[in-house]
């Protein structure tokens, strides 16, 4: 009867903390490996038009981003509710196109350049004029690989 | 002495996890995880000014003609015969035109194309010489433009799908890099985007 320990008497030991940094750094190593840098601040909202067939784009680093569509909420006192092209960091019309694909070509390497993609970024309800004159602008930059974005879908009917 | 005795002091790691902890909001806040998916297409260079136009034409019969007005309605067929369908309708529509099953004199012709398999020999496959033309009004709806896009997509893909069983046992997408190879060159995925059609007012 002696050996039987009084229960509630004695306070459990305290858990041990040594592993937790061990289970932090697993989950910040994810994190570092299976994301990217966000590189630039929207100002269109768009909602991608759905599909099925879609394809992944490979390499992050060979893919500029043309987006389409309405000025963000934010700016939209300033700029109006038609659709904008947004390059880089502002609004430019399809005339700034050109430009934007050489200094784009300009940054990846001599061997790279011929796998550079065009990844366009249109809101689903955008006119295909606005799309047509970027894509007559990219063709005349010479810039021939293209990926229409759109979210994966199960199907349409 | 005892001071010479005493280990020395073991550094407190405890709050390695704060750190750890830190470092896991800063990533978690400036990168993004989503992955860009899309239906890739290549745009038709721009022709030289000076170019005739007549080495370029092909025969009627070869080109499938789709059309989106603005209120996303299509209309496809071949030069003449073109008639207003449904988008239930596009894929098998296009799988005809791409395959021609019965030979038809209105459907795109095939040429008899060697291609050399990965294991040397050659392999003998009537290529469809049809192309999609794709053709919008400037107030054609972008969703409309891709769900027709993807509708022809999906068709290619079947037809490829379809081709590579037969060849090979499997489907295109578990076909390795030189199987695929052979099957993209009996089935090229031909969809040509044309410019819009000027509608006068």
């Amino acid at each position: 009867m002696a050996v039987m320990k009084k229960k509630g008497n004695k306070s459990l030991p305290p858990i041990s903390t040594a592993s937790l940094p061990d289970v932090i750094f697993m989950i910040l190593f994810f994190f570092m490996v299976s994301t990217t840098m966000r590189d630039q601040e929207l100002l269109v909202r768009y909602r991608l038009p759905e599909a099925t067939e879609v394809q992944k784009l490979e390499k992050k680093s060979l893919v500029s981003y043309i987006h389409i569509g309405q000025p963000s909420l934010a700016m939209q006192a300033k700029f109006g509710t038609a659709p904008r092209i947004q390059l880089n960091d502002s609004y430019r019309t399809a005339k700034d196109i050109g430009d934007f694909v050489a200094a784009e070509r300009d940054k990846l390497s001599e061997a790279d350049r011929a796998s550079m993609t065009i990844c366009l970024k249109a809101d689903d309800a955008t006119k295909m004029g606005i799309i047509t004159d970027v894509k007559q602008e990219l063709r005349r930059a010479n810039a021939l690989k293209i990926s229409y974005a759109a979210s994966k879908s199960l199907g349409y009917y | 002495m005892a001071v010479d005795k005493r280990k020395v002091q073991e550094i407190n790691a405890g709050s390695m996890a704060d750190i750890a902890f830190l470092l896991l909001i800063f990533f978690l806040v400036a990168t993004t995880m989503n992955v860009d998916t899309g239906l890739t297409r290549m745009l038709p260079p721009i022709p030289p000014e000076n170019q005739q136009t007549e080495d370029v034409k092909v025969k009627e019969r070869n080109v499938l003609l789709v059309l989106i007005n603005g209120a996303g309605q299509i209309m496809a067929g071949i030069q003449g015969q073109q008639e207003l369908i449904d988008l239930r309708q596009l894929k098998e529509k296009t799988k005809e035109f791409i395959l021609n099953p019965y030979d038809l004199e209105t459907m795109p012709e095939k040429k008899d194309e060697e291609i050399e398999l990965p294991d040397g020999s050659k392999w003998t496959y009537a290529v469809s010489q049809g192309v999609v033309s794709l053709q919008t009004t400037r107030d054609t709806n972008y969703q409309a433009y891709i769900m027709v896009q993807n509708e022809l997509t999906r068709a290619f893909n079947e037809v490829r799908d379809e081709v590579s069983m037969r060849k090979f046992g499997s489907k295109f997408a578990d076909l390795n890099e030189a199987e695929r190879k052979v099957i993209t060159t009996a089935v090229p995925n031909k969809i040509s985007e044309a410019e819009p059609r000027n509608i006068k007012k």
